[in-house]
């Protein structure tokens, strides 16, 4: 199986009930946007794991460099304050 | 009309619809394994599986409705080549992957149709099969008219092979259409419609997805027809071999 080789790299996203948001779940070959779609409904939700999907070529996602990470993200160690974890949540609230 | 012959007629009817559903699937899952790619390996594979899952449906009402003691399994496993009821085109070898593909877009826009019209059906467990079944071959068809496009409007090569494809395999579906005398009965009792009735439908269906692919609609030079009577081309045999070997050679087998 390798003469898909030529066919662009897609990421696929699943939405798995109405109220979540999409989330990543593996990538795939495909020759264009609608095949992809197909693909990726027939590879990725064969057990009802979804009722949305999202691609997006893989050359179209930006991402940041893995050199980049400590001056990007150590910065947030030092910030415990940014954690909403010093007030006491009253029981009557449901959805935290 | 007696009412042994009705339900005769109404097995007959089920046999069919359920044997072109087997046969189908049996054949898109000799692709399992050695698809073109990963992906489109699963793709043949579901629908394969779909198609299975369906002929197990309409198998088990066959076997309901003949009250002899048979069920789906004995349906599809003890049955010899003269006691097939699908159509010949479902039959044919698999061939390249346009001619697959071709065979599929064929069938399934031939499915949509019959499925369609049995929603409707007197028979409300016909009905409800239909409602299940549809979901699926609609899909299918998108499947297989996005590739024969994508064929068809692709490379020279891919191009060439779909048109053979489409030569080849024309001649096989005007048995779809043909109905006969378990069709008649079948249309009285309110159970289907004459298969003739949707045959301009799916002739519009097929010629826009072919033209959109640049391919052209062969001349109807040439048809064969049988299967769904019992007279099959030589592939539904050695088909049958390799689906029935195991139950056959291992009666009692379980797993």
């Amino acid at each position: 199986m390798t003469a898909g080789n030529d066919w662009p790299l897609w990421e696929v996203f699943i939405r798995a009930r109405e109220g979540l948001s999409h989330k990543h779940v593996g990538s795939l070959h495909a020759c264009d946007a609608e095949m992809a779609l197909q693909h990726a409904r027939d590879v990725y939700t064969r057990r009802r794991e979804g009722e949305s999907i999202w691609v997006v070529q893989s050359t179209d996602i930006v991402a940041s460099a893995p050199a980049d990470r400590e001056s990007l993200f150590d910065p947030a160690d030092a910030k415990i304050y940014r954690h909403p974890t010093f007030y006491e949540v009253p029981d009557e609230v449901e959805c935290l | 009309m007696t009412a042994a012959a009705q339900r005769e007629a109404l097995f007959e009817y089920l046999l069919r619809l359920g044997d072109n559903c087997l046969i189908l699937g049996h054949r898109l899952s000799e692709w399992c394994g050695k698809g073109p790619v990963l992906e489109e390996d699963i793709a043949l594979s579901n629908i394969a599986l779909d198609l299975v899952g369906q002929s197990t449906l309409w198998l088990d009402l066959a076997a309901t409705v003949e009250g002899a003691g048979r069920d789906a399994d004995a349906l599809a496993f003890k049955r010899d080549v003269l006691d097939w009821r699908n159509f010949l085109l479902v039959e044919q070898p698999n061939g390249d992957f346009a001619h697959t593909i071709v065979r599929q877009f064929l069938f399934d826009c031939f499915h949509v149709e019959l499925l369609q019209a049995l929603t409707k059906s007197t028979n409300q467990e016909i009905a409800n099969i239909a409602a299940k079944a549809i979901k699926e071959a609609v899909y299918h068809r998108r499947h297989s008219g996005q590739w024969v496009i994508r064929l068809g409007d692709g490379t020279e090569e891919s191009r060439a092979r779909a048109q053979a494809a489409l030569e080849q395999l024309w001649g096989y579906t005007k048995e779809l259409f043909d109905g006969d005398a378990i069709d008649e009965m079948m249309m009285q009792a309110g159970i289907a419609i004459d298969p003739g009735d949707f045959h301009e439908n799916w002739r519009d269906a097929v010629t826009a997805v072919l033209s959109e692919a640049t391919l052209t609609v062969p001349e109807a030079t040439w048809s064969i027809g049988g299967g769904k009577k019992g007279v099959h081309s030589e592939h539904l045999g050695f088909l049958l071999a390799e689906m029935q070997f195991l139950p056959r050679a291992y009666p009692d087998a379980k797993w």
